[in-house]
């Protein structure tokens, strides 16, 4: 044999070796710790171990917000991906199970990428995606029955949120969307109710079947909120408002109760509302636009009307006016070239401020603001200020609205802005408008602010004293401000939390609502006003609607409130306290009249519906 | 073996000469590890199964490479013709209804449930002897093969070839075409034929590619090797995963049975064609690179049985066996590697596969009758 010729052989057989004996010892001894790296990262997942998120309740630890498990069916993408038709078939068959469309299963488990858009699953592909929640038992057992004919598929138990008042103080409570709390109480406490997410390591194969777990860092549950609610006088709230709104045909109405010491909230009404158990299942977006998600109580403004003549009685106190004094309390009082006339255009006489609170007399007002006006005094404005309106109260709810005080700057500042859009109008009009009436007052509006140059005139004070003209308040902010009225000037900062609790039961932290200011009036005025206050549903314009009211047993005092709002019927308010027990129950009903028609018997509702609770202890 | 005293010669080895020990325990050797690392790949399946039809494979195996072994040269002589056409009938059987698709290729013929075999790993058995036929027998005066003779060794190889092409099934293709090289190298044959073959090959390729029968999955095989993250699903993936498995191995391994790449299945095919990565996981680089010197050692015996053959017929043949073993070796663990891009060879001895165990001992056996015959006495 041709020597030569073996030896290109055995060259070649040598050089074979010697090439995969180097890229071995390149591979696994040079480079080895990074393909250990790599292989771990192949081989193990980490998977977060989603933590028992806390529950809210109330004051007397019953749960608004607490949790269940259901059976939900989930769908595992990596298993599916693996089958020889990606799983197609499976879900097929998973889709006649469920009553779903295949197309719609597959939407829900194919995951979000680049070239993907919604609906995907947005999570990682290596936790099982939920395709169906609440399954029936029969369908759950079909499916875990019949493993054979759905790989990848599962049905396991998760928890949801829960809601036992249903719709009650949906608002407050807010809602969880994956794990994340988002408004109201959910939002805000969000950091102490979810807990911390533990993680397990686990060993996967190639088809993502999780074969072991390596390690596991057990989740921290969520913490507890217990709440200065009472669920009882929320329910309690909530169908007064609710029977009120029936009656006067009106849309949106809200309740608050407060305890005037503390500044803690017992009660927040607000409609309209919906059940939070609709996040519990996806909403969609077109449902999402439909949902009442304004929180009236503490998002909704209004003109206060009358109620805001606490403010002004003790503007007039701060101003030097006597609140003893006699002042008259014609039909009309003409302010520059208008004239500005009493409710009913009553002419009530003589009487102190005492009367003027109980009578809700205007024309006593309209001649004091115009007389402050005329001495270029902002006595009102401060004072409104220092009842704290015009600003957020600071409670523990996301959203909050801050009402307006009106006055000589912001008048002006406003005018500037719109001037240019008030001189279009007061030529133009408003021929869009279908409602002939109000395209007219529009229009006269329009004309005047293009004239006026933005000043702050008489009339402007003389609306500002009654709770007209561009005042608007939120319920929360009204309540807070006849809190301190009722507790001798202590404005505090709201609050629905009263205490974060380990679920073991120990107290995390306490939750005191901190005090916002004082109430620019003196002891002495503060009690004056009180002691008119007691009269009004005694006596005043609230007599009607407390007519047999067990005052003995709670002596409750309060203010009615009307807002005009042109076009509509007029805002109906009702501020009230009592000493004991120390609430305040503030109630607006939009479009709902009088005061004393439709609000405070919504207020006396409540009010019997405590005193009730009461009783029955 | 030599005969027992006493008892009759077996009359097929008139002159045997003893085997060649190093051949057979090499060979002994890796079909055991080729067991264990089998286990090993499918332990986690809680199934024995494919444990044992390998075990009852490389049994079979030795007993046909004892047999084999035992044959004079002179005596196989007279088979080739038959062993031949029934490797021409049995390639030609897979492509009828007897054929079953495996990857899109037709590989096997199922003789009745749970039996089949692959007719291309039993034509590389019987080219390797019909090869060497007009190789090896030269007139007398003759050194070298001449024009004619390589000629029909080329007709020879291209039937067979061109069977396999049509299953198709491009690693055997390519076992072959090395097969027939190395044939033609040890025979002899002039230098100029070589490059005719080389020219002929690239031509062939060329046509292949011309006509379509080059399939896609097998260019993108090509293609994935030089660019691994053009198809992180798919080849590319399979190459990355074989490459961790072997690297995350280390120096010394993570021990036979707890290779964790290998219980997750992360590898594909890892008991066939993959089954180097279960080595190099789990023996570390101290089993692997055994293994690759073993299988060196093993060949390299082979050579010298060819350089030490009583007769060109021999040395042909001991030749393309060698050729056909180490291109199968350097294809198989160089993809493990990424050397060389994914085809779909086993590595002899090694691999889970009946067919391909079974003749990769017959290749033993028929280098041990290389070994043994001895020239006839004048």
């Amino acid at each position: 044999m041709p020597r030569a010729r073996l030896l290109v052989l055995r060259l070649l057989v040598v050089a074979m070796v010697a090439t995969l004996v180097g890229r071995l010892w390149f591979l696994q001894v040079v480079s080895g710790a990074e393909y250990v790296r790599a292989a771990a990262d192949v081989r193990i997942r980490t998977v977060p171990v989603a933590p028992v998120r806390g529950q809210i309740v109330d004051v007397a630890g019953r749960p608004l917000v607490t949790n269940r498990t259901r059976p939900v069916v989930t769908v595992d993408a990596v298993a599916l991906a693996h089958q020889p038709d990606g799983g197609r078939s499976v879900l097929e068959r998973l889709g006649e199970v469920l009553d779903q469309p295949y197309r719609q299963i597959a939407e829900k488990v194919r995951l979000c990428g680049p070239e993907v858009a919604q609906p995907c699953w947005q999570g990682s592909p290596y936790e099982p995606i939920p395709v169906a929640e609440d399954v029936t038992a029969p369908v759950a057992l079909q499916i875990s029955e019949r493993q054979q004919d759905f790989p990848g598929v599962r049905t396991e138990l998760r928890p949801v949120r829960v809601y036992p008042f249903g719709a009650a103080a949906a608002h407050t409570l807010g809602y969880v969307q994956g794990a994340q709390g988002r408004d109201g109480l959910e939002g805000v406490y969000d950091r102490e109710l979810a807990g911390r997410p533990g993680r397990r390591d686990v060993a996967v194969d190639n088809t993502g079947q999780v074969t072991r777990t390596l390690r596991e860092e057990p989740p921290v549950p969520g913490n507890t909120l217990v709440t200065s609610l009472d669920s009882r006088i929320q329910t309690i709230a909530e169908q007064a408002v609710a029977r009120a709104l029936a009656a006067s045909g009106a849309k949106s109405g809200a309740a608050v109760v407060m305890e005037s010491q503390t500044g803690r909230l017992v009660a927040l009404a607000g409609l309209p509302s919906y059940d939070p158990a609709v996040w519990t299942d996806g909403v969609t977006a077109r449902e999402y636009k439909r949902l009442p998600l304004l929180s009236q109580a503490v998002q909704g403004e209004w003109a206060p009307g009358s109620t805001w003549k606490v403010s002004s009685v003790a503007a007039a106190a701060n101003a030097g006016y006597g609140l003893g004094a006699f002042y008259d309390c014609p039909s009309g009082y003409t302010v520059g070239n208008r004239v500005f006339r009493n409710f009913a255009s009553a002419d009530l006489g003589l009487m102190t401020m005492h009367g003027a609170l109980v009578e809700s007399c205007d024309t006593i007002f309209y001649r004091l603001a115009d007389q402050l006006w005329q001495r270029g005094s902002e006595a009102m404005e401060k004072t409104a200020r220092g009842f704290g309106f015009g600003k957020r109260t600071g409670v523990d709810l996301p959203g909050e609205a801050a009402g307006a005080v009106p006055d000589r700057a912001s008048k002006k500042a406003l005018w500037q802005a719109t001037r240019e859009e008030s001189c279009r109008r007061a030529v133009k009009g408003y021929p869009e408008m279908a409602d002939r009436g109000r395209a007219a007052y529009l229009t006269a509006i329009a004309k005047e602010n293009c004239r006026g140059a933005g000043v702050w005139r008489g009339g402007d004070a003389a609306n500002f004293s009654i709770g007209q003209g561009g005042v608007l308040v939120t319920p929360l902010q009204l309540a807070r401000a006849y809190a301190a009225v009722a507790n001798g000037g202590t404005l505090h900062s709201p609050r629905v939390g009263l205490k974060v609790v380990k679920p073991d039961g120990t107290t995390v932290t306490t939750i005191t609502p901190p005090v916002a200011g004082r109430l620019p009036a003196s002891a002495e005025t503060l009690r004056f006003i009180r002691n008119a206050l007691s009269q009004v549903p005694r006596k005043g314009t609230a007599e009607e609607a407390f007519k047999g009211f067990p005052f003995g047993k709670v002596a409750v005092a309060g203010k009615t409130g009307t807002a005009e709002s042109f076009g509509h019927r007029d805002t109906s308010w009702f501020a009230s306290f009592a000493p004991d027990p120390a609430y305040t129950v503030v109630v607006v009903l939009s479009e709902g009249g009088r005061g004393g028609e439709g609000a405070a018997p919504a207020a006396r509702d409540i009010w019997e519906g405590i005193i009730g609770l009461r009783e029955r202890r | 073996m030599i005969a027992v005293a006493g008892k009759r010669r077996i009359v097929w080895a008139p002159t045997l000469g003893a085997p060649d020990w190093t051949l057979t325990l090499l060979a002994l050797g890796l079909s055991v590890v080729g067991l264990l690392l089998v286990w090993s790949a499918t332990r986690m399946d809680g199934d024995h199964g494919l444990l044992i039809r390998q075990a009852v494979s490389v049994g079979l195996g030795l007993l046909l490479m004892w047999f084999v072994s035992r044959c004079d040269l002179r005596v196989l002589r007279a088979y080739v013709p038959l062993a031949y056409v029934l490797a021409l009938v049995s390639l030609a059987g897979v492509l009828s209804p007897l054929g079953v698709r495996v990857n899109g290729a037709h590989s096997w013929i199922v003789l009745a449930p749970g039996v089949q075999f692959q007719p291309s790993e039993f034509a590389k058995v019987a080219l390797a002897l019909a090869f060497a036929v007009p190789l090896g027998e030269l007139r007398d005066g003759q050194a070298r093969p001449g024009f004619g003779g390589v000629l029909l060794a080329l007709v020879l190889a291209a039937v067979p070839i061109g069977l396999i092409a049509l299953q198709p099934d491009l690693g055997t293709m390519l076992v072959f075409a090395a097969m027939v090289s190395g044939a033609l190298l040890v025979s002899g044959a002039p230098k100029r034929w070589l490059l005719v073959l080389v020219a002929g090959a690239a031509a062939a390729g060329a046509a292949a590619w011309k006509l379509g029968l080059v399939r896609p999955y097998q260019l993108e095989r090509l293609l994935v090797l030089a660019n691994p993250a053009a198809d992180p699903g798919g080849v590319g993936y399979n190459a990355a995963q074989a490459r961790i498995a072997i690297g995350s191995g280390g120096l010394t391994g993570k021990g036979l049975f707890n290779g964790e790449q290998t219980a997750g299945h992360f590898v594909p095919e890892q008991h066939t064609d993959f089954i180097f990565t279960v080595a190099g996981e789990e023996l570390g680089f101290a089993g692997a690179a055994a293994i690759v010197l073993a299988i060196g050692v093993l060949l390299w015996r082979g050579l010298s049985i060819a350089r030490h053959s009583a007769s060109p017929y021999g040395a042909v043949l001991a030749g393309g066996v060698v050729s056909w073993l180490a291109f199968q070796t350097f294809v198989n663990v160089g993809m493990t590697v990424g050397l060389m891009p994914i085809v779909g060879v086993p590595l002899p001895f090694v691999s889970y596969g009946g067919s391909a165990t079974v003749a990769g001992l017959l290749a033993i056996g028929l280098l041990q009758a290389v070994h043994r015959t001895k020239a006839m006495q004048p």
